[in-house]
């Protein structure tokens, strides 16, 4: 009883603090009132601006359609918040339940939720890095500054690394017309999230349009003019590019630096959390004050054998700190699993392509609608003889229908034959994924097996 | 007035870009791309396409129901 009476309280008079400002920080704290939590609410985001929406930025900011400064996300409703903007979480205390910030001012929380996102990792050579021309994209500042030099009409654009915005990078530059050189360190653009096979059409896509795509190639140096101006790029195979930009697209590092030494469970691979969103300490004990949600977050998913998945997805944000939100102001009976099946989409070249499920654990892939060559099609993943993911490019309406399989563990590869019987969908073949020992460009899935019946949480400290 | 589109749930059926063609267009065969800022004068084609959508993937924030912004919450913090 006392317990019930305890929980009440939270939710009447309660403190909750949520740090970082951005898509799942709005989204929980909206859940938050829409659960009917009428304590104080605080959030404190490092951007002095109102949480905004990341996607349209390598998209339609950065051909122009829609402008870099208004991407502010709409509100539900009102949250009656105590807004702490353009400041910084610098440090926990999570004996005293206090978040530290930047500017010397503490907070006190009676429940924590962490939504601090990932930040682009910069250009490894610092100098190099600070040259007139070399941008990297995760911000709406970023946006900014990239879409006013590319209207600048640079000679060349070199975008490093293809990944998912790597390649909308370059396919904003080719429909403005400007010419652009992709230096891509796999085999394929997308491989690490997509696998060669699907990463191949990719490549075809490129090309079509007039990418420069270069491939098994990597950027050893960057080389300004007297004037600290980028001029040339120096590659892996002895060349050089002349280039007057170069977006760096190198994946991301996540945003928990500011809780070293707090003895939370957080480092360069994100915070670990169980599927109810608490956060794991270092010794491997689950939290009950502290939550994680979005893309800072690696939390358990029952359907992928118990693997912790880092998800750096738009709608895994929302999913999870829906559920985290739920969970901060419920009793542990009510509390629920965040056992959202992953899923993206991607928009580049005039093509659509969505996936759900996680492609990078497929060992084998199969397209069972549509065509590899027409670049229109469906492809599935499969794992231990399980459908575990599927990736269409312009072909949405199917994926529903492979979420319900994942979902429901179906068989692979499927005992349907393919709807419209091309030769390429009667049998799988490997889905051909680069080694995961070897780095990549940073795949947007990050998968690490900790069953539950080894027991074992390992905890990678945040580096000095 | 502010929106944003979840485009996993989005199927390209493009209804919003009929009824609101300066803010929502289709890219290519079934990507949609739309203005997330669309300008006060748009307002009832954009409420008319986010009730059109047939799968709800479309929020909107009308400003004539406006929840409390940022400015009138107990901002503190910025400069
Ligand atoms: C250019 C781009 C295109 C994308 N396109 C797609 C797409 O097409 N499809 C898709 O599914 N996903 C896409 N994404 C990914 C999607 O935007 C993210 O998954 C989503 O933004 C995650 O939200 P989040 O709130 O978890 O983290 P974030 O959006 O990263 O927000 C974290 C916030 O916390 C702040 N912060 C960090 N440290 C601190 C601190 N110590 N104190 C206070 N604040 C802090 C950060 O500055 C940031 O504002 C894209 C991302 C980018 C950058
Ligand atoms: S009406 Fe809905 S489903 Fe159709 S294109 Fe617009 S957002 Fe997508």
């Amino acid at each position: 009883m006392s317990g019930d009476g305890a929980l009440e309280q939270l939710r009447r008079e309660g403190r909750i603090v949520i740090v970082g400002a951005s898509l799942a920080g709005l989204r929980a704290a909206e859940t938050l009132r829409e659960e009917g939590f009428t304590g104080s609410l605080t959030l404190i985001g490092d951007e002095p601006h109102e949480p905004y929406d990341r996607p349209p930025l390598s998209k339609q900011v950065l051909l122009g359609h829609a402008s870099a400064d208004r991407t502010e996300l709409p509100r539900r409703h009102g949250l009656d918040a105590d807004w702490r903007l353009g400041v910084a979480a610098a440090g926990l205390d999570m004996a005293a339940r206090r978040v530290r910030l930047a500017d010397g001012d503490e907070v006190e929380y009676d429940r924590l939720l962490i939504a601090t996102g990932v930040r682009a990792r910069p250009w490894p050579h610092p100098t190099e890095a600070e040259l007139d021309g070399v941008f990297v994209l995760r911000t709406r500042d970023d946006a900014a500054r990239l879409q006013r030099r590319l209207a600048a009409s640079p000679r060349r654009v070199l975008v490093i690394g293809a990944g998912f915005t790597g390649s909308e990078i370059a396919s904003a530059c080719r429909e403005r017309g400007l010419p652009v050189t992709v230096a891509e360190r796999g085999a394929a653009p997308l491989v690490g999230a997509l696998g060669g096979v699907i990463g191949q059409v990719a490549a075809e896509l490129q090309r079509e349009h007039g990418v420069d795509l270069r491939c098994g190639i990597m950027v050893t140096g960057l080389e300004g003019d007297s004037a600290g101006r980028l001029r040339r790029a120096h590659l892996s195979d002895g060349t050089t590019l002349d280039a007057d930009v170069a977006v760096v697209s190198l994946g991301a590092t996540r945003n928990t630096e500011w809780l070293a030494g707090s003895g939370l469970g957080a480092g360069p691979r994100g915070i670990a959390c169980d599927a109810g969103c608490r956060a794991f300490d270092v010794r491997g004990i689950v939290t009950d004050d502290v939550f994680v949600a979005g893309d800072v977050a690696r939390s358990p998913h029952a359907l992928f054998g118990y693997q912790f998945l880092s998800l750096e997805h738009w709608g895994n944000a929302v999913a999870q700190a829906a559920t985290a939100a739920h969970n901060m102001i419920s009793s542990s009976s009510e509390r629920r699993p965040h056992l959202w099946v992953p899923a993206f989409w991607s928009s580049q070249f005039g093509v659509n392509i969505k996936s759900v499920g996680v492609p990078s654990l497929g060992e084998e892939v199969i397209v069972t609608q549509g065509s590899l060559a027409e670049h229109r099609f469906t492809g599935v993943y499969g794992y231990q003889g399980r459908v575990i993911a599927a990736v269409s490019f312009d072909q949405t309406k199917w994926l529903e229908f492979y979420q319900r399989q994942i979902e429901s563990a179906a068989p692979f590869p499927p005992e349907y034959s393919s709807v419209d019987r091309r030769p390429e969908g009667l049998r799988p073949v490997p889905a051909d994924f680069p080694d995961p020992s070897l780095p990549t460009h940073g795949p947007s899935v990050t998968v690490s097996g900790y069953s539950p019946t080894d027991q074992r949480i390992t905890f990678t400290p945040a580096r000095a | 007035m502010r929106l944003v589109v979840d485009l996993n749930r989005c199927q390209g059926y493009a209804q919003c870009a009929f009824l609101a063609p300066d803010v929502f267009a289709m890219h290519g065969e079934e990507s949609l791309l739309y203005n997330p800022h669309a300008e006060a004068a748009q307002r009832e084609q954009v409420l008319r396409a986010a009730t059109a959508c047939p799968v709800r993937a479309i929020l909107v924030e009308d400003p004539d129901d406006a929840p409390d912004r940022v400015e009138e919450e107990g901002l503190s913090g910025v400069r």
